[in-house]
């Protein structure tokens, strides 16, 4: 069922929108945040679990002194407070995939607040760029839960005859920043959204606290969204919208919030404090709990942990160790890779900064690292709906792929070929050169049996090429291509037949 | 040694026999599973006995000594589990039906420790029902009866632990005092049971009732075994984020200086509102003499006034609940235990039917009582008042302790009361631990100690417990008390109290 | 009434909150336990109220009984169970995962 929308320019000739967003990421330690469980992505179900992240009788959490220094770290990149004394939380609802009935959490005494990340947005009409500061209430620490999967006809929670639980995730443990209200954005609102998401993720990535991958949910958003009428005092009641996994999705449910919004309260009608769920097909959201018959969640002190109480040496260590602020990382790595300014700004435009340092860090050129983001995978993740970012790829694939091809073991048609393989899940570059053998044929002795093989069975071409028609070339170079499934260089192939023939060709040198 | 003089001996001297060679660990192990057998069918302490495991373990230490090897210090001594910690692959019921046939994956700390130390577990000890009560009338299972009068409670919820012990079914054994639960039993049988320094003994693989109260302990017939269990359970176990950093030696020898160089020295105070009108005229008849041997001793005695304690009851009443209302929440039929409905309820259905048909009405009470003084609108009033007292509490303590080596006052208000007199009113069962909830909201070291028997008329002579309370980890200091309590006892008696219970020998129900 | 204790009058319970607190916590109790609890817990709540009326000012709470900080562990992977013991106590399971039933309302 759709519900009615006004069109978007229209909202903002008569309403004002208040965002504020709620980012859960997952931090990538070796272990789960209370136990020593492993946290890595797609094990088989239930293989990583133990009594402590099952929540069985009698087991007790402990923290990972790792995950509490990234949970610092996070803050003092946001410019965090970092409080003297904080401590953990029971949050008390009964849910399968929680395997204690309560998640640790932390309510009033959250380990990091009143931050702020200003955020680079770039006007779309101006095209001048503007920085919008996004103030932060808070950075807590807290634990994932189980992942459920829903048996029956459509996977939906609703229409499950039953479900099943894999508590692999339960206990990872999970970040949440949570903004202040964003507001005076006018219609500038979806944009800051994505622009702060994609601002925070990449922070989170010259971190190197996560892996912030949206669509493997190590990065995931909640989007609230409020109208009131222009020139109001009062804000108008907020709805909030769970798990959106992409930045795009980001950009559309604050979007559709505001055009829905604006047409119940065009009509009269009140907006219902709710959460809601975002459809990645159609870009809308449908009504999910209200929030009036919320649970009770009868936060109390976490009983078996202790308070966390940092040393300011430890913190000042650890704020001395943090990379640049965003902006002026930008601007050191602009320096560091001698993009033009032109390049520069479609490097952040992408929001490939951070995967193209990464991607040199592995070791590649910088020039070489950015042809691949803003070229091939960039048009992949188009086709895909998905920002570069959270394609199926790391950095250090994408600098294997280019290290191949620099040294001519791939062509860049190959090279296309082991990336579709990789985006596909057939592992590894090396492993998928291996598996669809799509090595560069070798040496030129194995390119000159094919070569020869073509021009014995072209004689007329020959004859051209040799009356100086050279652009007959084509016709040999694509029958070696041919034999060769296009494992060959075509400037090696059109060079070798020049030389065969004894011509020089007029476009080389 | 024969078996009657086996099951009567004190564990330190099984020990000395078994690692001299002159008794064997089977031997020792046999006696106690026949006695069991004899006896307990009348008495009711066990709620599992696991004799092939305990044949097992006894074979083990035998064969290490005949290979020469080190025995650990308890090696070859049988004891009774509250059945609220957990054995891996033993069924464990925290006297509950909700948790019926499940058999843990793992050991508790406190069970790994004994293994280390040798001791052969007999089996599983019953307990009211997640170790709420104080009598153990809130068994799922059966309750179970005080040796010296088959018609009363043993106290609780140790009262299984307590009458094993007390019946000679094993010398030793492992109880939990969550707000008495060691110590009142302890007193209501006539044997020892020190409820260590929160934090002293690892609470991995307790199975939660209250967790910053809940605490295992050591229970015996002499101070000496009490204090030789407590150092082999007791030390730093870092799967417990609560557990204090040190180890526990010199308790023996604590008990020892007692006994040896009596109290000369010591300041003792007796707690003033722990006296008066509303308590048992024969407690506190008793309760004066053993004080008067306490000066006769050598020590200074003098009354002190710790005047938050009248508030424990209510303090403790909701934060205990508060606590398991959140502990217990995990029991949903979802993991493990009891599963009441199928796929056609919903889970929400399904948890709500687990619950209200496996946990008995005590468990509910609390459940409820915990839910509602967490709830939004009583949390202030109730929880966070009651965390205040406990506070109040806390320092009361820690200033008598500095004008006090040791507090005294009786165990319990009242001797063993009989089976049913008190299920059906849980104000009054609350009251038979006022005594012991101070000392377990401030988390000290507290102990109990038999002194002597109320006069036999209507009723039976009935065992009285002094309570002995120390400062936060000055368990040692406790010990010392008890030492010479228990030398000056074994000279005017010429024997334990217990030495007056029934035998209970050829009994049948 | 409201004393200065923030307790309401006599801390008695109606029926319908027990019936919430029930809700809350996942206990489906029949009709005669309800009206036995709010009796029970009814006089229990009027006995344990006395805390609010305990002068309390500047009183810290007290959520734990050691006076203990900053215990963590170190980052390291430890062995988890086997997945057949995970699952063993499971009253059902599917695809080596807990099979639970279905789930009405939303997830909080
Ligand atoms: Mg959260
Ligand atoms: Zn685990």
């Amino acid at each position: 069922m759709t519900e009615p929308v006004v069109d978007y320019a229209e909202v903002l000739t008569r309403y004002e929108p208040v965002l504020g967003l709620e980012v859960h990421v997952e931090l990538a330690t070796a272990s789960k945040m209370f136990c020593g469980c492993a946290t890595e992505f797609g094990a088989a179900p239930n293989t990583q679990t133990c009594p402590v992240c099952l929540g069985l009788p009698g087991a007790l959490p402990v923290s990972n002194d790792t995950a509490l220094a990234s949970i610092v770290r996070i803050g003092l990149a946001l410019n965090c407070t970092i409080a003297a004394d904080s401590r953990f939380a029971r949050k008390n609802y009964f849910y399968p995939d929680m395997p204690k009935d309560f998640q640790i959490s932390q309510y009033d005494e959250p380990l990091c607040t009143d931050g702020w990340l200003d955020v680079p947005v770039v006007d779309p009409e101006s095209q001048t760029d503007g920085v919008i500061r996004v103030g932060i209430e808070r950075v807590h620490m807290e634990e994932d839960t189980g992942k459920l999967t829903h048996a029956g006809s459509t996977g939906r929670i609703h229409d499950a005859g039953y479900s099943l639980v894999d508590y692999n995730r339960s206990g990872i443990p999970l970040v949440e920043i949570v903004t202040r209200p964003i507001t005076a954005t006018g219609a500038l609102a979806p944009q800051v959204a994505r622009a702060y998401v994609t601002q925070l993720r990449d922070l989170l990535r010259a971190l190197a606290v996560s892996d912030v991958r949206m669509e493997q949910g190590s990065l995931r958003c909640d989007v609230n969204v409020s109208l009131a009428p222009i020139g109001a005092t009062a804000w108008g009641t907020r709805t909030e919208t769970k798990n959106v996994n992409s930045l795009r999705s980001v950009e559309r449910a604050v979007r559709y919030e505001m055009s829905r919004q604006a047409a119940r309260l065009d009509a009269g009608q009140s907006i219902v404090q709710e959460t809601r769920h975002f459809h990645e097909a159609d870009g809308t959201t449908s009504a999910g709990r209200s929030k009036e018959q919320a649970e009770d969640y009868r936060y109390f002190p976490e009983p078996d942990l202790v308070p966390i109480q940092p040393d300011p040496a430890w913190v000042a260590r650890l704020r001395e160790d943090l990379p640049a602020a965003p902006h002026l990382r930008r601007e050191q790595l602009h320096a560091e890779w001698g993009f033009t300014a032109a390049e520069m700004r479609d490097v952040v435009n992408a929001g490939a900064v951070e995967l193209i340092a990464a991607t040199v860090a592995a070791g590649t050129t910088p020039a070489g690292a950015r042809k691949w983001w803003l070229g091939e995978l960039a048009r992949r993740a188009t086709q895909l709906g998905v920002s570069a970012a959270d394609l199926p790829i790391t950095p250090a694939a994408v600098a294997r792929i280019e290290q191949l091809v620099d040294a001519g073991t791939l062509t860049d048609t190959l090279a296309r070929q082991v990336i579709e393989g990789v985006l596909a899940g057939e592992g590894e570059p090396d492993a998928v050169i291996a598996a669809r053998d799509l090595q560069v044929v070798g040496g030129d002795g194995e390119l000159g049996v094919a070569v020869d093989a073509a021009l014995a069975a072209e004689p007329e071409v020959v004859e051209r090429i040799r009356a100086g028609k050279h652009a007959a070339v084509g016709v040999i170079v694509g029958a070696v291509m041919k034999q060769t499934r296009g494992r060959a260089d075509a400037a090696r192939v059109r060079a070798l037949v020049f030389e065969r023939l004894g011509v020089v060709d007029e476009a080389a040198g | 040694m024969s078996p009657q003089a086996i099951t009567r001996a004190e564990a330190l001297t099984l020990a000395a026999q078994i690692a001299a060679g002159e008794l064997s660990a089977r031997e020792v192990t046999e006696a106690h599973l026949a006695r069991i057998a004899e006896v307990d069918p009348l008495v009711g302490a066990f709620l599992h006995v696991d004799a092939d495991g305990a044949r097992a373990q006894a074979d083990a230490v035998d064969a290490q000594r005949a290979a020469g090897e080190p025995l650990g210090p308890l090696a070859g001594v049988p004891l009774a589990l509250k059945d609220v910690l957990v054995q891996r692959g033993i069924p464990t019921t925290c006297g509950s039906r909700i948790l019926e046939g499940w058999r843990p994956p793992y050991d508790a700390t406190v069970v790994t420790r004994l293994r280390a130390a040798g001791v052969v577990i007999l089996g599983k000890a019953n307990c009211d029902e997640f170790a709420m009560g104080s009598s153990t009338e809130n068994s799922a299972y059966h309750p179970t009866r005080n040796p010296w009068a088959l018609d009363r409670v043993p106290g609780g919820s140790s009262g299984g632990s307590a009458a094993a012990v007390a019946a000679h079914l094993a010398p030793l054994a492992i109880g939990t005092d969550t707000g008495g639960s060691i110590r009142q039993p302890a007193a209501l049988t006539g044997i020892v049971g020190a409820k260590p320094t929160y934090g002293g003994v690892s609470r991995y693989g307790l199975v939660a009732f209250a967790s910053s109260l809940d605490q295992a302990g050591p229970m015996a017939r002499t101070v000496a075994d009490t204090a030789a269990l407590h150092e082999v359970i007791a030390g730093h176990d870092p799967r417990d984020a609560t557990s204090i950093p040190q180890q526990w030696p010199g308790l023996r020898a604590a008990a020892e200086a007692g006994a040896a160089e009596g109290l000369t020295g010591m300041r003792i105070g007796v707690i003033a509102e722990h006296d008066g009108p509303g308590w048992d005229a024969q407690v506190r008849a008793v309760t004066a003499d053993a004080i008067d041997r306490l000066q006769h001793l050598g020590a200074e005695v003098v009354t002190v006034s710790v005047p938050h304690v009248v508030h424990a009851l209510a303090a403790y009443y909701l934060i205990a609940p508060s606590e398991a209302s959140s502990n217990l929440a995990r029991f949903d039929g979802m993991r493990y235990g009891l599963r009441v409905g199928g796929d056609d309820d919903s889970v929400a259905a399904v948890m709500s039917a687990t619950r209200a048909a496996g946990f008995g009405p005590e468990v509910k009470r609390r459940i409820m009582l915990g839910t509602f003084a967490l709830s939004t609108g009583y949390y202030e009033a109730y929880y966070r008042s009651a965390q205040q007292v406990r506070r109040l509490i806390a320092d009361d303590f820690a200033a008598a302790f500095t004008h006090c080596d040791a507090l005294v006052g009786p165990t319990s208000p009242l001797p063993a009361f009989p089976l049913g007199e008190r299920i059906d009113d849980p104000l009054a069962m609350y009251l038979a631990d006022l005594a012991t909830l101070p000392a377990s909201l401030a988390g000290l070291p507290a102990m109990s100690v038999p002194i002597g028997l109320t006069p036999a008329g209507a009723a039976p002579a009935l065992p009285v417990g002094l309570q002995i309370i120390a400062a936060a980890t000055a368990d040692a200091t406790m010990y010392r008390v008890a030492g010479a309590l228990a030398a000056d006892q074994q000279q005017q008696w010429g024997g334990l109290l217990l030495d007056r219970a029934p035998s209970l020998s050829g009994g049948r129900p | 009434m409201v004393d200065d204790s923030g307790i309401q009058g006599e801390a008695t319970i109606s029926e319908q909150e027990v019936r919430h607190l029930a809700h809350l916590a996942r206990l489906a109790l029949t009709d005669d336990e309800v009206a036995h609890f709010t009796g029970q817990l009814g006089a229990i709540l009027h006995a344990v109220s006395e805390v609010a009326r305990v002068d309390r000012t500047g009183v810290t709470p007290m959520s734990h009984a050691v006076a203990l900080a900053n215990v963590t562990r170190p980052d390291l992977v430890t062995a988890s169970l086997p997945v057949a013991e995970v699952l063993a106590a499971a009253p059902a399971a599917e695809d080596d995962r807990f099979r639970v039933p279905r789930i009405l309302g939303e997830a909080p």
